[in-house]
């Protein structure tokens, strides 16, 4: 494989960020693993690694943006320290699902797809985590919370802090 | 040594079985007994998990909806000895849940520890392709086309027909895909077969390659199911390590290579032909068609795509012949499904039956009706796309062709029941609302729809020229439903046309006593 340089790049991401693509071959099929690592490493995508990966894996600039911004995963600015995905689809509301993302919302003061101005806090929908028979579903940094009673959610937070 | 059996299912997880197997081995360990703790696949039950089970001469006893609270009762009771508890559930196989099912996809489940390849092999695993491998394609396509096998993802298109053109088809690289990004709301069956029973897929994928001569194969795996993809990965190492997977299957000259991707969030990927845009990197953008996937799918070569219960179907049929899983079934609908029991329900979880079972019979006799004593009064058939039915209709078959002809359909198994507290003209609303946010926006009539669909209900629902909004929302949704590329735009007027004309009283219309004709 050719040696590429990524000189040109005054980012300090630039060498971690082409790492990453050259363990994935520079493939361009395998940039939405290369996304998904890069916001492993540094928590979100930031828009300075845009034109680092377009580069590694002779993509223009536009197609790297286009994905990032098309799948909801990939968050493209800092998220809080714990991040909250709440399900949203039906099976959890037929099981008060609203009614827990409310209470969440109160607990940890900020709006579902926002992030607390404390920023220890990111609240995010998912539509469905395959929970369904025991909603309303979580994931509470990575880690899934099935059965969730508002009157619980206080706590829930408080653990986090 | 006693073998206590916790499930390691993302279910049991969410519901504290992580922290009861640790209290468990540090009870065991305190009390200086001596156990072995087995992370098995679920067993489906989900209203007992975490569910404990203990080996006895007679068969599994299992104790259901274990608490770290519960351990030191669990182990003064003696339950390593099947000891009673009031958590006890007796002997595990026969739950009447589980003993009314036919269980051929969920066969081993909550029985095998997922990544154990002896477990598998001593249970059946492999059987089917060590037949495949001494077939040739063209024999395999009969017999799966043989069995009427049909697409488990919502179409129910012929599986052996699909796999035909493929096979058909002349190209130097072809490829076999599994969709598991359909994972619809209240759909969950995946999500257990990948984290329980990981090589069943493969087995299935593997016969599919053998097929129609594909040596490369793709799981497409939805990002919310996390463990999912670190089991398929572990169990596509060992595989591979075992050669059941790479270059000469057991020392055959065929092969077939299998690689995990992970999705990003997107819904819309779950279309077949925005997830093969998604494989290759870029926007889940919806493809029209044709060409269809089977001659120009991944990389514009020829691609089986199923999703991960129609390959999953494929080994019993190979090892057990293509008649033994016909029997199974009613009319076109032939075979199992598992049926999957979710939202408010006593009783949720897998039920696998034969086509032809009615919902009644799931939602009441398996599910045990709504909890909190309220009344059903709504259930949604099929995932997000699919009809709502009313308390009314539940004696419908569960067939592809029945519902179809009641305006429904049967889409991906998933059931969600709603009680007497539900609004429909919300969750109208939101069927529009979920199609905004996912649609990929290629197509007009479910890019702006979707968001004229949410305006037009909101002023039903205010009183805002009921009656003329009321027209205009049915033209939107034939428009949407006649316009659209994909199944995306084209079945979100299915719940929401099916709340709006069986439940008009929560729009602000008048109650219709029958049901207008369509």
């Amino acid at each position: 494989m050719p040696k590429i340089s990524f000189a040109e790049f005054d980012s300090a991401h630039a060498a971690p960020v082409a790492e990453i693509c050259l363990a994935h071959g520079n493939k361009p099929d395998h940039l939405l693993e290369i996304l998904h690592d890069v916001q492993g490493k540094l928590g979100h995508v930031p828009q300075e690694v845009l034109p680092i990966i377009a580069k590694a894996l002779n993509l223009s600039r536009a197609e790297v943006h286009g994905v990032v911004t098309f799948y909801h995963d990939y968050h493209q600015h800092p998220t809080g320290k714990h991040v909250i995905k709440i399900c949203r689809a039906e099976a959890c509301q037929s099981a008060g699902g609203f009614a827990v993302i409310a209470a969440l919302e109160k607990a940890t003061g900020t709006k579902l797809g926002e992030t607390s101005a404390d920023g220890r806090f990111t609240l995010e929908a998912v539509y469905c985590l395959g929970l369904c028979p025991m909603g309303p579903a979580a994931l509470i940094d990575g880690k899934p919370v099935a059965a969730i009673k508002p009157k619980k959610v206080d706590a829930l937070v408080k653990e986090l802090a | 040594m006693q073998k206590v059996h916790i499930p390691r299912d993302m279910l049991a997880k969410a519901l504290g079985a992580d922290d009861v197997a640790a209290a468990i081995a540090d009870e065991a360990k305190a009390r200086k007994i001596n156990i072995q703790i087995i992370r098995n696949s679920s067993r489906g039950l989900a209203w007992l998990e975490p569910f404990v089970e203990v080996e006895s001469p007679k068969g599994r006893l299992g104790y259901g909806g274990v608490k770290v609270a519960d351990v030191k009762a669990l182990f003064d009771a003696n339950f390593l000895s099947g000891g009673e508890h009031k958590l006890a559930t007796g002997l595990v196989e026969d739950i009447p849940f589980l003993k009314k099912q036919e269980r051929l996809t969920f066969a081993r489940a909550g029985i095998t520890d997922p990544v154990s390849l002896a477990d598998y092999l001593a249970h059946g695993g492999f059987a089917g392709l060590k037949k495949a491998l001494a077939m040739s394609g063209a024999e395999i396509v009969k017999e799966v086309t043989e069995s009427g096998l049909r697409g488990r993802g919502g179409a129910g298109f012929p599986t052996g027909i699909k796999w035909k053109t493929v096979h058909d088809a002349k190209a130097a690289q072809k490829y076999v895909c599994c969709n598991a990004d359909e994972g619809d709301s209240g759909t969950f069956a995946d999500r257990m077969v990948m984290e329980g029973d990981p090589f069943m897929l493969i087995e299935g994928m593997t016969i599919a390659g053998l097929a129609a001569g594909a040596t490369k194969g793709y799981i497409y795996c939805r990002s919310e199911y996390p463990f999912a993809i670190d089991t398929l990965n572990e169990a596509i190492a060992i595989a591979t390590a075992a050669g059941w997977l790479g270059e000469n299957i057991q020392h055959t000259d065929k092969s077939f290579s299998l690689e995990v991707r992970r999705g990003a969030g997107a819904y819309i990927c779950g279309e077949e032909t925005a997830m093969l845009e998604s494989i290759e990197g870029k926007r889940g953008m919806v493809r029209a068609k044709p060409p269809i996937p089977a001659l120009e799918g991944l990389f514009g070569q020829p691609t089986i795509i199923n999703n991960v219960l129609s390959f999953c179907a494929v080994p019993f049929i190979l090892a057990k012949g293509a008649k033994a899983y016909a029997d199974y079934g009613m009319g076109r609908s032939r075979g199992t499904m598992p049926f999957q029991l979710g939202g408010n329900l006593n009783q949720g979880g897998i039920v696998e039956k034969a086509f032809g079972i009615t919902l009644r019979e799931l939602v009441e006799d398996f599910g045990g009706g709504p909890y909190m004593g309220k009344p059903l009064r709504a259930v949604q058939v099929g995932g997000p796309l699919g009809a709502y039915l009313s308390a009314d209709e539940l004696d419908i078959k569960m067939d592809y062709e029945t519902l179809a002809a009641a305006g429904a359909m049967l889409g991906h198994g998933g059931i969600v029941v709603f009680d007497a507290s539900v609004d429909m003209s919300a969750q109208a609303r939101f069927a529009m609302e979920f199609c905004a946010v996912e649609s990929c926006g290629k197509c007009t009539p479910c890019r702006i729809g979707s968001t004229r669909g949410v305006e037009v209900i909101d002023k039903i629902v205010k009183g805002e020229n009921r009656e003329a909004n009321a027209i205009l929302l049915e033209d939107l949704c034939v428009t949407m439903t006649d316009g659209s590329l994909c199944a995306m735009g084209g079945l979100t007027p299915m719940p929401v046309m099916s709340a709006f004309r069986k439940f008009p009283e929560d729009f602000g219309l008048p109650k219709q006593k029958k049901l207008a004709a369509e």
